[in-house]
Order: structure tokens, then sequence, then C-alpha cells
């Protein structure tokens, strides 16, 4: 991974917040991170931390009404995604960044066979005409390992297994050669010697292909094995980013380490009692006032109550940590 | 511990050839063409006190077999014993009679919760199904069973829609416990519940089964979680049990192809030991049940597959004490030995 290089996705200070009958929810608060070409970013939180939210907002997937992606900057390719206009954000959408989903079944159309699937993207925004996008279809399958491509154009995509359909829908997100692909919680659904496919199916194609990746877990095994960096969220913020031996080595965060004290393994000794984080995650009503963490914070002080805590760089270069409690000295920041 | 005294503890659950076949209606007569052979032949005993893990990929008839023990669906052939009693083949008269006996702990909170039941009825529907005391000594049961569970008894009188993913989980096993359960299938019971919330549930499960001696079937498809909390661990591959051992033999030392597969292919949280893990990737999928292939049923993704498993189905041995198997690849050892053993005699 190239070093010092440009940011090829910049997101800085990005809030969204919907509107419901019950009020205002803080999806997301204040979120800002960057990708460098080639770099795999990974995002790990807990479901409702916002990091989906975070990804949709970026390109404009959020419905509006209820969503609204209310401050913030996304710098792509010299603009700013949430300014430009709804044709322009189309040829970015799909073409420029790819996005996997979660849910294999669900995010591909039934009535449509996969073939025209992965030519409409290649047709709408890389101009080929029906025969051209054939064929560089038949080549997108044959790189995500689908056997006997050119026969399985014409299936339907019942027609082919979780994985396969996984396969699938990472085709199509290559589909116009992206510069960053999303990919949300792409193996969550899949068996575990399926997901082991799709991982190094990932790993090798970012070796050929070498784009930014964005990938989006909550599986922290999954985390460790693929991604240069991780970052951390909670309550719709980001609470701690690190590359990844930094973070797995010395978590600064009290999230974190709760977080990683809590997963059984299958290797190594086995614990006779799991540590567990105490309580639930948190409401998030409001515009945040105070630590979102600190309800299940072992660490928690009196100025956790009064403060937000901003991230601040803490032990190895580009790690930083949103807390006020510095576990490196054993007590709380003065500053 | 099961580990240290084996012998003197009975089986709780005597599981005998269990087969579930569900029927494939089909053509312009809806005749019957085929069968989903879900589970095909699973023997197993569970003892008193211990839990069985159970674990699987997505469709290959765990779930199944958690049902089919609690005859929640009618067995198609087997037999199935708890506390000695047979419940294959009971009338459905002493079958309620010994429902008490056997709970079932639900994957989805959400949806195996009455959305118009407060939580003080929903717990305490078996009670008054089972007709056990009167209305005041449902109340201060319903009451002792949310602290059992660590629900606040201010909570009985709402509705599920206002509880968290994790709380839910715990109005679902008061119910299960509610009267006096010796043994409880838990289907994928942690699925659905974040990871700070799952350690927080398979800790309650531990605890209730120390205090009240419980004896669990834990379904599950999470490996790492099933080595926490599991005494032995049975791994299902389409239909079948192809390897039934103890937790730590298990884990530490697999032995069918499958089982070293499925447990390669955990991810490791720990970046330093997870670029060092050996992985087995398997290529292809599961195939279907309806059609299962001739012999062995791995034989088709096998790394290690031989000319006889396509063709003889491995029979389910104890191969070391303790270690059931299912695997031509320690079959042949063993009639190898057997062969030059008799020869040596003769």
């Amino acid at each position: 991974m190239p070093d010092g290089a440009l940011p090829v996705l910049d997101v800085r200070d990005l809030k969204t917040v919907f509107k419901t009958r019950s009020g205002e929810v803080h999806a997301v608060n204040s979120v800002t991170f960057d990708v460098k070409p080639g770099e795999l970013l990974g995002v790990v939180g807990e479901s409702g931390s916002g990091k989906s939210v975070t990804m949709m907002s970026l390109i404009g997937l959020l419905p509006s009404p209820p969503a609204d992606v209310k401050d913030g900057q996304v710098l792509f390719g010299g603009q700013d995604l949430l300014k430009i206009n709804p044709n322009d954000l189309r040829h970015v959408r799909g073409g420029e960044i790819g996005f996997v989903f979660q849910d294999p079944m669900t995010s591909l159309n039934p009535v449509f066979n996969v073939g025209f699937q992965i030519t409409e993207p290649l047709r709408i925004h890389m101009g080929l005409n029906k025969q051209q996008a054939r064929d560089r279809a038949v080549e997108l399958l044959e790189l995500v390992g689908i056997p006997d491509a050119a026969r399985r154009l014409k299936d339907f995509p019942h027609q082919f297994s979780g994985g396969m359909r996984q396969r699938v829908m990472i085709a199509i997100a290559l589909a116009c050669d992206p510069k960053v692909l999303i990919a949300d919680e792409p193996t969550t659904a899949l068996d575990v010697t399926i997901q082991a496919q799709i991982i190094e199916l990932v790993k090798e194609l970012r070796e050929k292909l070498g784009m930014a990746i964005i990938w989006i877990t909550h599986d922290l095994g999954v985390i460790a094995g693929i991604a240069d960096r991780v970052m951390v969220m909670y309550g719709g913020q980001v609470v701690e980013q690190a590359p990844v031996r930094e973070l797995f080595g010395n978590p600064q965060h009290p999230y974190t380490r709760a977080l990683l004290q809590t997963i059984p393994s299958v290797r190594g000794a086995r614990a006779e009692k799991l540590n567990v984080i105490e309580g639930q995650p948190p409401i998030l009503a409001g515009a945040p006032q105070a630590c979102p963490f600190r309800d299940r914070c072992p660490n928690r002080f009196e100025r956790c109550d009064r403060e937000n805590p901003a991230r601040r760089a803490v032990g190895a270069a580009g790690h930083d940590a949103a807390c006020h409690y510095d576990f490196t000295a054993g007590g709380p920041y003065a500053g | 511990m099961l580990d240290d005294t084996p012998s003197k503890t009975k089986p709780l659950v005597a599981v005998d050839n269990l087969k579930m076949h569900f029927p494939i209606y089909g053509g312009l007569l809806r005749r019957r063409t085929g069968e989903v052979k879900a589970v095909d032949g699973v023997s197993f005993d569970i003892f008193e006190g211990e839990t069985l893990g159970l674990v699987g990929e997505s469709g290959c008839g765990k779930s199944t077999v958690g049902r089919a023990l609690l005859r929640l669906y009618e067995l198609t052939d087997g037999t199935v014993k708890i506390d000695d009693y047979d419940i294959a083949h009971a009338s459905p008269e002493a079958l309620r009679k010994m429902r008490p006996t056997m709970q079932m702990i639900f994957q989805d909170p959400q949806a195996s919760l009455n959305p118009r039941m407060t939580v003080a009825d929903i717990i305490g529907e078996p009670l008054r199904e089972h007709d056990t005391g009167s209305k005041l000594e449902r109340e201060d049961r319903v009451l002792e069973l949310m602290d059992q569970v660590g629900l606040n008894r201010d909570f009985a009188n709402r509705y599920p829609h206002e509880f968290s993913g994790g709380q839910r989980q715990r109005i679902g096993i008061a119910r299960a416990l509610a009267l006096n359960p010796k043994f409880i299938v838990c289907d994928e019971p942690i699925a659905a519940l974040d990871v700070s919330i799952q350690a927080q549930v398979v800790n309650l499960l531990e605890e209730l089964q120390d205090s009240l001696g419980l004896t669990y079937l834990f379904i599950s498809h999470d490996l790492s979680m099933v080595r926490h909390i599991a005494d032995r661990v049975a791994v299902m591959y389409l239909g079948r049990i192809v390897e039934l051992a103890p937790r730590e033999e298990i884990y530490s030392d697999p032995l069918h192809p499958y089982t070293k597969a499925l447990l390669s292919a955990v991810p490791e949280p720990d970046p330093s030991i997870e670029s060092k893990v050996e992985r087995v990737i398997l290529t292809g999928d599961v195939p279907s049940p309806s059609n299962p292939p001739k012999g062995c049923n791995f034989c088709t993704r096998c790394p290690s597959v031989m000319d006889v498993c396509k063709q003889i189905e491995p029979t389910f041995q104890e191969v070391r004490p303790g270690r059931y198997l299912a695997c031509h690849l320690f079959e042949d050892t063993a009639q190898i030995t057997d062969e030059s053993a008799a020869n040596g005699a003769g």
C-alpha cells in the first residue's frame, strides 16, 4: 500500500439525521475518515452503530425524508458528492463507486436474468454495445470464480446458491472498474466455509485490480484477516481508528478493549467465563452531548458526562481514539 | 463435568437412527415426486447435565434435529427417548404430559414472542396451559423467573416491542424455564444478537445450567461460541453427523476432513495468529439434500476423497474412546489393523 498517497475518498464531518414521528435520530455524528488507493478499510460496529448509514449517506442511497444528510463533505475525484447534481451522482454510483450489499438474496432482481443485471451498468456507465457488454460479463463471472460463465448468464438469481449469488453481486459491483468498492457485511449471510471462499476471492481481486475497499462487518475475525486499517464505530461515531495490528495489539478505547475480550475463539486457550459488556447500546435521540459509551464504560469519570470526547492521536502513527482516559498513562488526559 | 465421570451419568436423551424426510410434491397432479432428506439417520446421546453442541452450515439439518427431538415434527423413522420415555411414538395426550420436561429457546426473539401479550402473560402461559397452581402462585412464579433471567420485575406488564434483542431473548429463556424442564433445545439462541449481547446471554445460560442442573442441546453455526458452552460437540453435514467428540479433542485435533475445513474457515480475531492459520478452502457448494451424492455425503467436496467414498457410505462408529466418526479414512485403518491382527493370529 503506498504511504502518504492522496486519499481516493475523503469524508469530513458527516452528519445524518432521521426524522421520525417520535423525534430525531442522530444516526451518524461527525464521522471523518478517508481511504487511500488500494487500501482495505475495515469498519466494525454493532447493529445500530451507524456503519451502514454512513456508507449509504456517502453516495445518496438513503431516502429523504426521513433521512437528512445535514452536514459534511464527501470528496471524491475532486468533487463533493453531497453537492453535485443527481445526474452526475448516478455516474459515480455503480460506475466509480461499487456497492455490495449484505443479503444477496434480496439485492438481486428476481425477474431478470443474471446476464442482464451485469450488463446493465456496463451499457449505461461504459457505453458498451450488447455484444461487448456480454463478453465483459462473461469475463467478470470468470473473474469471481463462477464455472461455465457463458451459459450461466441466462440463469436467474434463484438458480444460484447463496455464495454464488454473492459472487454475482461482487461481479456487478466490479463491472465498471470502480475506484472504491463498498462492501456492506458481504459475508454475514453466508456460511463459514463459503465466507472463507469469498474472503479469498476478495484478497485475490485486490491484488489484481488494486481498488480501495471499505469492508463493513461486525465480525472482528474477518477484519483481522483482510483489513489494512480498522475503524471502530459506536453510537454513530468513530471511537477508534488504527492500522490493523496496532488496533488488535494495542486498543486504546474502552469499547474496543471490551469487544476484543468478549469474543471467544476457536484456537488457543478457552476462557472459563466470557467477559461481557454490561448494559445496552445507546439510543441516538438528540445530538451527542457526552460520551456515547459512558453508561457501559469501566473507566468512566466526571468529564465523560460533560463532554463528548474528540478523536486524539494515541500510540503509534495513524492511531486515534475518542476517549478522555489515557490507557498508557493509566489516568484521565489533562487537556 | 462430564469429562471426569462419563460412566456414572446416564443419557437423558437417547436418539437412535433419527430420520426426517420431507416430501416434495410436483407435476400437474401434485404427486409425490421425491423427498428432502433433511435428517438421514442420526444417532447420539445427551447425558444429564451436559451441553451437546450441534454445529453445521445452514441447511445441514441441525434445526430439524432439534425440532424432531421435541416431536414438533412427526418422525419418518427412528426413536427418541427422553428420560427413558419414547417421545417418537407417544400418543398426543401422553406427549402433552411429557412437554414440561422438554422446552425450547428459539432463534429469533422478535418472532417467537406474541406482540399482543405482556411479558407476564408470555412467561405465565406455559404455567396456565399445564394448570400449575392458583393465579397468585403463578404470578409469584413469573416474577421469580424474571429475577432468575435478570429482567427487572417492574417490566412485567410491558410488551415485547419495548425490549431490546438481548432482553427479548431473556423473556424467551424465562418462558422455557417456567415448567422446570430437564432438557432444553436452544436453537441458535444468540444468532440474532449483537456480539456484546451474545456473551451476556451465553453466560446466563451457563449460570442457569449450574443452578438448575439443566441439559442443553445447543444448536449453532458459531463454532467459537459452541467451543465455549458445549461439553461435547457434534458436527453435521447434509443430514448426517460426521463427527462427535468431547470439546477439547474436536477443537485441538479434528479427525473428519469436513470438521477440519470448518474449523480452519473460522476467522481468528487476532492478526498475528490469523496470518499463520492454515486454511483448508473447500470448493463448491453443499449438494441438495433431495439428491445427495452416492456413498459419503461429503465426497463431492472432500480434499482427501478416495474411490471407496463415492461407492460406500461410511458408518458412524467409535474410533477412539468417546470419539465417533463417519469417515472411510479411519474405517480403513481399523480394518487393516484388524486384518493384520487376524493374520498374525492365524
